[in-house]
């Protein structure tokens, strides 16, 4: 009986510990500003989005496809913060996950992070 | 439209006989040349210029506003590194003392030589003629700055924001005129350059397609004698000139 106690003690205090360690750690922000369907599903988004990118960037710049479905613009258009206009920022949509995945970001040292009706000076 | 089905049918009817080939290769009635938005460019069509430097004023530099603004290329006040698509160079006769001015830029050639050079494959000629760099995979090397016997590459040596959506830049690689590639790609069937250089009143820049001969360009270029660039080098470039 007193092992039982001792040992219920014990889940307790583990589970306390867990729970105390889920409430410290970074989560990434994954602000869905504009809901509705993306190109893929949520899935294969998460797991994929840099493979469809890549080829999509060929076909653009060598072939000069330039049709929406993957286009990077378009990703930047639907999912740019509405508060700051940007995919980056602390809670910018790219930013956030992939400061929390530690994989870093090399699309926006050239391109411009920032959604085409804010780029273009205008109100989404 | 949808009240009439034989609409769609006729159609799909003229299409179809569009496509009927004699023989590979050869259509009966061409399809049109403009290109469905998801298909892939050909070497069906090839970009140019004309300049016709008899047009061209001495002093205006419209063409390179413009190309700045449209491509955002920002001065930081330090032209030796500055970036520049496109420059106006001023041309006298020694002799006769005639001084005249054109702008310069890449000049696409057909066999450019900053292709041949760049150890990436990142300096690249599109099908429709257009040179371009890939800057996912140029490293910065400048061997093709080197190469280009116009001088129509430049390095990007800082850090940039703000860029265009329909132009990615950023600091390591190098680029150079892209014939507003963005814009061939939309339609508008134009450049920068030659829209400002009309818009002016000049003219003197005709943008087009030298393989269609009822192009504005081709048409020109059948009136006005013209001559490219460094023609002894044959590179073929896709930029000719009148007046030079």
């Amino acid at each position: 009986m007193k092992v039982f106690a001792a040992l219920l003690a014990l889940a307790a205090v583990l589970a306390a510990g867990l729970a105390f360690a889920a409430g410290r750690t970074a989560k990434p922000v994954v602000l869905i500003e504009r809901p509705g369907q993306c190109v893929e599903a949520t899935e294969v988004m998460r797991r994929d989005h840099m493979k469809l990118l890549l080829h999509q960037r060929d076909r653009t710049v060598r072939d000069g496809i330039r049709t929406k479905p993957q286009s990077l613009a378009g990703c930047v258009d639907c999912h740019a913060s509405r508060k700051t206009g940007s995919v980056l920022g602390e809670q910018g949509f790219c930013q956030s996950c992939h400061a929390y995945a530690g994989v870093r970001l090399d699309c926006w040292e050239c391109h411009t992070p920032k959604a085409r009706a804010q780029a273009a000076g205008a109100k989404p | 439209m949808s009240g009439n089905p034989r609409r769609g049918f006729l159609g799909t009817a003229a299409a179809a006989l569009a496509g009927v080939a004699l023989a590979p290769g050869i259509r009966l009635i061409e399809l049109a040349a403009a290109r469905a938005p998801g298909e892939a460019v050909t070497a069906k069509v090839r970009w140019g210029l004309l300049i016709d430097t008899a047009r061209c004023a001495t002093g205006c530099s419209e063409c390179v506003s413009a190309c700045n603004r449209e491509n955002g290329l920002k001065d930081a006040g330090r032209p030796r590194t500055d970036a520049q698509w496109i420059r106006k160079i001023d041309l006298s006769d020694p002799k006769s003392a005639r001084q005249h001015s054109a702008p310069v830029m890449c000049q696409h050639c057909a066999h450019p030589p900053c292709v041949d050079v760049c150890p990436t494959g990142a300096s690249f000629k599109r099908a429709d003629g257009i040179v371009l760099v890939d800057r996912h995979t140029c490293i910065g090397c400048r061997y093709c700055v080197m190469a280009c016997p116009y001088k129509a590459r430049s390095f990007v040596h800082e850090n940039l924001t703000e860029q265009k959506p329909d132009v990615p830049r950023g600091k390591g690689s190098v680029e150079g005129c892209t014939l507003c590639v963005h814009k061939i790609d939309r339609g508008d069937g134009t450049t920068a350059c030659a829209e400002a250089c009309t818009a002016a009143g000049h003219g003197a820049i005709t943008f087009g397609d030298l393989n269609d001969p009822q192009s504005a360009i081709a048409k020109r270029l059948r009136e006005l004698p013209s001559r490219a660039l460094r023609a002894d080098l044959r590179l073929d470039p896709g930029v000719r000139y009148a007046g030079v």
